[in-house]
This record gives C-alpha cells, structure tokens and sequence, in this order.
C-alpha cells in the first residue's frame, strides 16, 4: 500500500523542496523574503530551521542578482531553487536567465551544466494590484535553452519540483498561486511520470480540452459541466509548456478530432498558439473543427474588479467547445 | 590629467621614464614587487609584447576577412598581464570580452579566442579547468557570476582557512562602461553582504564605444563600491608592476576572509572599440597622442633597460611575435568550419526532444541535395 498523505499545492512544494535538500546538500533556496518569513506564500517556510541559514537565506531586493548569482553558484556544483517572489517581478532578472541561465551550456559547448530552477507564483484571481496576476509563461518557452513546467495538484507539485530540481537543465517553475491552497493526495513513494509528460486528467470522446497550471481545476469544471449536457470531453494537463508532449495530445485529437486549448494568458504568441500550429501540422486530417484557443485578452492585466471578466472561466471554455462542435 | 578632472590617490611604482619608486602609503603593495625577480619581469615583458602583437595581428586578420570582428586591447596590456598574474594558482577569473592579455596568464589558448570573433563557437575552453571563465558579451552579466561563484567558495569553507595552498579567491573584469549596468551594482551588494572573497577589476580605459567615462559616473570609479561597503582603489594601468602588487595584495586579502574589493586600473583604449568602430569620428587626436606616450610597454622596456637588459632580449621578444604572428595566420586559415551537428548540440544538458527532432530533420534536408546532385 502506498504512503498517501493529503496536503495543499504550496505545503506539496515545500515537501518536494525539503525532500531535495535532504538527498543532496548542495541544493540552495534564496530569494526574497524565503528565510524566517518562509516566503510570501509560505511555500519554503520551515527550511532555514531544518537547513541552517548557509543553505536558506534572504537575497536582497534584486532579481537579476538572485538569477545571476545563481548562476555562478551553479557553476561552482550548487544546485539553487531561487524564487522570485511574484511573475511580474521577474523581468530584472530577464536578461539572466534569457542570455545566461538558458545559454551557459551552448556557450561553453557543455563543458557547463546549469541545473537552476527558478521558481515564479504565476496567474491571477486572486485581487491583487497590478504585477501579481500575470501569465508570463510564453517568453521562457520561446526561449531555447530552458524547461518550463507548471503542476496543477499537489502530487504533481510534489514531484515536479524534485524533478525539476534533479535537472541538469535550468527549470523555469511556474506555481498557480491562486490554488496553492487547494488540496490533494500526494503519493510519497512513487512519482506520477516525467516532469515532461502531459496527463489525460479525464477521458472523454468529443472534444479535446487542453490546459495546465491554474487552469486546470476550471477545465475539469468545463469537462463536468460539458458531461451533465450530455457532451463528452477529454481533459488533458499539458504540465510541461518546454517541452511539449504533443503524442499525447496528438492521441486524443485523433479520437476526438477537436482541439480547445485554454490558458490564462493573452491569447496572441501563447502557448496555446504554439499547439494550435503544431496540431495543425501534424493532424490536420483528423481534425473536424479549428483548433480554438481559450484566454485571456491582449491587454495589460486590468485592476482586481475586472478580472473575472479578464479570466477565462468554465463557461468561456463551454462557449469554444460549442464552437468547435458546431463548426 | 583624469576625466573625473582632477587628481585622485592612485598606485603608480613605474614612473613615465621606467624608475621604480613606491611611495611610502603603498609600502603594503611594494612588498608583492620585491618577491619578483628579474625573470618575473622578463615574463611579464614577453606576454605585453605577445598580447600586442597577437591584437595587431587578429586586426590584420579581421581586415582580411578572417574573422567577422576584433576587440582590441591596446593600451591595457599592463592592466591586463600585470593583474593577471597577480591571481593565484587556486583563482577564478571571470571575464568581460576584451582579456586576452589575462587569459594568456592563464593559459588559454590564444586560438579559442579567434575561434570566438571568427564565429566557430562562442567560446569553448572548459571554465572550470582553466579557472578562466567564457568571455561575456552582454556588459556586466559575468559580475554576477563572479559573485554567485565566490559566495560558493565561501559556503565551501575555502575562505580564510590559514592554508594558503587551499585558499580560493574570484576576480571579475569589466570595464567603465559596464559599471553603468545595475548588474554592477548588485553584485557590489551581494559580495558586501555575504562577504565574498571577490575582487572586482575595473579597467576604466575611458572610452564606451563612443561615450567617455563621463558619461558613466561623475565619481571616480574605484569610489563606486564604497556605499555598498566595497572598498576601492585606483591603480595606474598602464604600470604593469603597480597592477600585479595590487592584484596580489587584493586577491590575498579575500582569499584571507578579507571580503571583496574593487581595483579600478586607470587605463586608455588606444585602439578602436572593435574593428566595426571608427573613433577618429568622438575621440580628439590629442588624447590620443596624450595616452601613447603613456604606452605600458614603452615604460616598462625603459625599467628593464634600467635593470641592464640589453638589445638581444627585445630582438628575442621581436622574433618570438614574428613567429606567434605567422603560426596564428597558418591555424586561422586551416580552421575547419564547425560540422551541422554543433548547431544542436549542448543546448541542454540531459535530452530533450525538439531539438533531436529538429536535428533530424536538418540532417535529412541537407541530405536530400546531396542525393539530388549525384543523380
């Protein structure tokens, strides 16, 4: 019988990070305010007492220092799980980790491995001001170089960050932060798959829905309220935004031959674009409908009392699913 | 004569005419010079000359269309072959672009860094063997490396342990220009807060491109550090004897658990900023004529004649960039074009699938001309 305990996304991750750091000592966690305070989402609360304040410290107020320092660090055989406390901050640290973390390797023709992962709350629904709610996913996975992953419950938190961890690669690791608190089984002894690997969540006939992170509890919603009306849909976790396992979804498109696609980001250059042109190329005979992307509009992230009309939610999914069953 | 517009305390042991003097309030640098003999200076002489003749040679070589471009370092030889061997066999060099003096105290070869500007690779040399770290063209981002790697050096325990031979210290380069960029500046911070054994080596040789230094700071440079508790000093750069004691003397103290420090060498680019610059367009004729009679190796052959070298040692040196000149032209053009596969190779550590993919179907497409013309 297996080891199962229940435990929210955040405290999943904390477990994930504490497991890393008691299989390898050379595993690091800094950024700002993730020492005694445990981070503003408390996902490393607990560490530096475990761990001491050599491998839990405070880094100052400075992104691209976090991300560069990382660097150097990496290349002296440490291992850092650097956070970066909300996705609207990470851009100083921009040019570290899109001209050195992603390149280091290539530049130095392997000679240097650059296994940092940098951890970044991302989504929105949660009424904040501007710069906490944004969906930046689609510029590290246009960046080759780097792995990009985002769980969706708290198995698959506490797995991929170890996995992520674990990387040779540098691991750009998106938390939806507005579900850290939603709990979920977390299995202690065995991992679920590959960090890399998308997951049919629910089988269904009719319609493909892909989707990941945050927006994975709103598709299941979809899928259920989709299956009360008598329509079938397979909801798929993507999990990994770079790479991605188009087999899987290639599968199921061949079974359903539609494809709706759903992310809380601004819909144009998004990941979703990116699988609505790859499904396009290589199942185009068995699709029945176009590909539809579900998002977020191309406009800044508007003030908390818009949001809700900004997110998509089930019923926006619902809209794209009669679309492409109507077509 | 300094663009800040006056004078500043700096370390200078060589005058202009080649005498060595130590003022009193540099007797802690002066006794780095009194451990070297005159073999030391003769080394120090044959790698300014080398590094010279190397530079002038790739600017020949440029202008041939041998390589797509050529940074320059003229001028800061001293800055360069003096600090650089005031690194210890333990050190970490991180670099900026312009180090080729530094990196042939080091041994690196001089090919790898035309494979660079010829657009073979983007600089393969192994980092960690050769404590000299890849060239980094975005200004400043190596400082941060610098940074992270020294606080790893501490959490190694290799910081003031009393054992000299196991002891580690890190140095970072870069230039006036690159001062400007907030990378700088938080790595001043983080060095001063976790107390890195870091040395940061500014050499200010007054020109970004086309921007004088005034136009980076209105403080001198080696005061840069000071509000972020980094320590700093100015040292004549163009005085090969002065850079390597204050290298030597910096690069002791964090090894000791001194914490960082910054060393601004005060320098001049004498060349272009790369062969894509035309400087006659910003810079006045005068400055120029002002730092060539400042050369760094003119002043140093005046001390080594002083000390009784004669004739025969610079023909030597002479015939030795002869044949340094001739063998880098030979390797240059024998350079082999590097094969497809580079384009995919090391783009990450452990498999990824894109890029097998992609790879793949690269492979299949070249080949598919080659079957075309032996039909």
């Amino acid at each position: 019988m297996s080891n199962s305990v229940e435990m929210p996304i955040a405290k999943a991750i904390n477990a994930g990070i504490q497991k890393a750091m008691q299989k390898n000592n050379k595993v690091l966690v800094f950024g700002e305010d993730v020492a005694e305070l445990g981070g503003v989402f408390r996902v490393t609360e607990g560490l530096l007492t475990e761990f001491g304040n050599k491998r839990v410290f405070n880094s100052p107020i400075a992104e691209s220092g976090i991300v560069g320092t990382a660097i150097g660090l990496a290349m002296r055989g440490y291992r850092s799980v650097a956070e970066i406390q909300f996705e609207g901050f990470v851009y100083p640290a921009f040019n570290q980790i899109v001209s050195q973390l992603a390149k280091l390797t290539n530049r130095s023709e392997g000679h240097l491995s650059m296994p940092v992962v940098v951890r970044i709350p991302y989504g929105g629904g949660i009424g904040a001001v501007e710069h906490h709610s944004e969906s930046p996913e689609a510029y590290f996975s246009h960046t080759p170089g780097l792995r990009v992953i985002s769980p969706s419950n708290s198995n698959d938190a506490y797995w991929m960050i170890q996995q992520a961890i674990e990387s040779n690669d540098p691991v750009i690791f998106f938390e939806p932060k507005r579900r850290y608190w939603q709990k979920g089984m977390v299995n202690l002894d065995t991992p679920p798959s590959g960090m890399h690997d998308a997951k049919v969540l629910r089988e269904g006939t009719q319609v493909t829905l892909v989707s990941y992170g945050p927006m994975i509890p709103t598709a299941l919603q979809a899928a259920e309220v989709a299956a009360a009306e008598g329509t079938s849909i397979e909801v798929i976790d993507l999990r990994s935004m770079s790479p991605i396992d188009f087999q899987t979804i290639i599968n199921s498109v061949m079974k359903t031959g539609r494809l709706v696609v759903a992310s809380e980001a601004s819909t144009s250059f998004s990941v979703s674009a990116e699988i609505a042109a790859k499904v396009a190329e290589l199942a185009f005979y068995h699709l029945e409908a176009p590909v539809i992307r579900v998002g977020s509009f191309d406009v800044p992230y508007p003030p908390a009392k818009l949001e809700e009309l900004f997110l998509p939610d089930a019923d926006r999914i619902l809209e794209a699913v009669d679309r492409s069953l109507n077509y | 004569m300094t663009p800040q517009g006056g004078r500043v305390p700096q370390v200078q042991m060589l005058s202009p005419d080649g005498i060595f003097e130590v003022p009193a309030e540099y007797a802690e640098y002066g006794k780095y010079i009194e451990r070297l003999n005159l073999d030391d200076f003769l080394k120090f002489y044959r790698d300014m000359a080398r590094i010279r003749r190397f530079d002038n040679e790739c600017t020949a070589l440029q202008r041939q269309g041998q390589m797509g471009l050529w940074v320059q370092a003229l001028g800061q030889e001293a800055a360069q072959i003096g600090s650089g061997y005031g690194v210890g066999p333990n050190d970490h060099m991180f670099p900026s672009y312009r180090e080729h003096g530094v990196a042939i105290t080091h041994g690196i070869d001089l090919m790898s860094i035309i494979k660079i500007m010829r657009g073979v690779n983007h600089g393969g040399w192994n980092p960690e063997e050769t404590r000299f770290h890849l060239y980094a063209i975005v200004l400043a981002t190596q400082v941060l490396h610098a940074t992270g790697y020294a606080m790893g050096v501490n959490f190694d325990g290799l910081v003031g342990t009393g054992n000299p031979d196991v002891d580690q210290a890190v140095i970072t380069y870069f230039g006036d220009g690159a001062t400007a960029e907030g990378d700088v500046s938080e790595a001043l911070l983080f060095a001063a807060t976790t107390k890195a054994p870091l040395v940061f080596f500014c050499q200010n040789n007054q020109w970004a491109i086309s921007s004088p230094v005034s136009a980076q700071t209105v403080v001198p440079l080696y005061l840069r550090g000071t509000g972020f508790g980094v320590p700093g000093i100015q040292v004549d750069g163009n005085d090969v004897l002065a850079c390597y004691a204050v290298t030597a003397k910096h690069m002791d103290d964090a090894r000791n658990g001194l914490g960082p420090s910054l060393i601004e060498a005060l320098t001049y680019r004498v060349g272009a900023h790369t062969t894509s610059d035309d400087p006659t367009k910003y810079r006045p004729a005068e400055e120029l004529e002002y730092w060539k009679a400042r050369d760094p190796l003119t002043r140093f052959e005046k001390f080594l004649r002083r000390q009784g070298v004669g004739d025969d040692f610079f023909e030597e040196v002479a015939i030795a960039g002869d044949q340094l000149a001739e063998q880098i032209r030979a390797e240059t053009f024998a350079m082999p074009n590097p094969p497809l596969e580079n384009i995919f190779k090391h783009v990450y550590t452990d498999p990824h699938p894109l890029i097998a993919e992609q790879q793949a179907w690269l492979e299949g497409y070249e080949a598919s001309f080659e079957e075309g013309e032996a039909e």
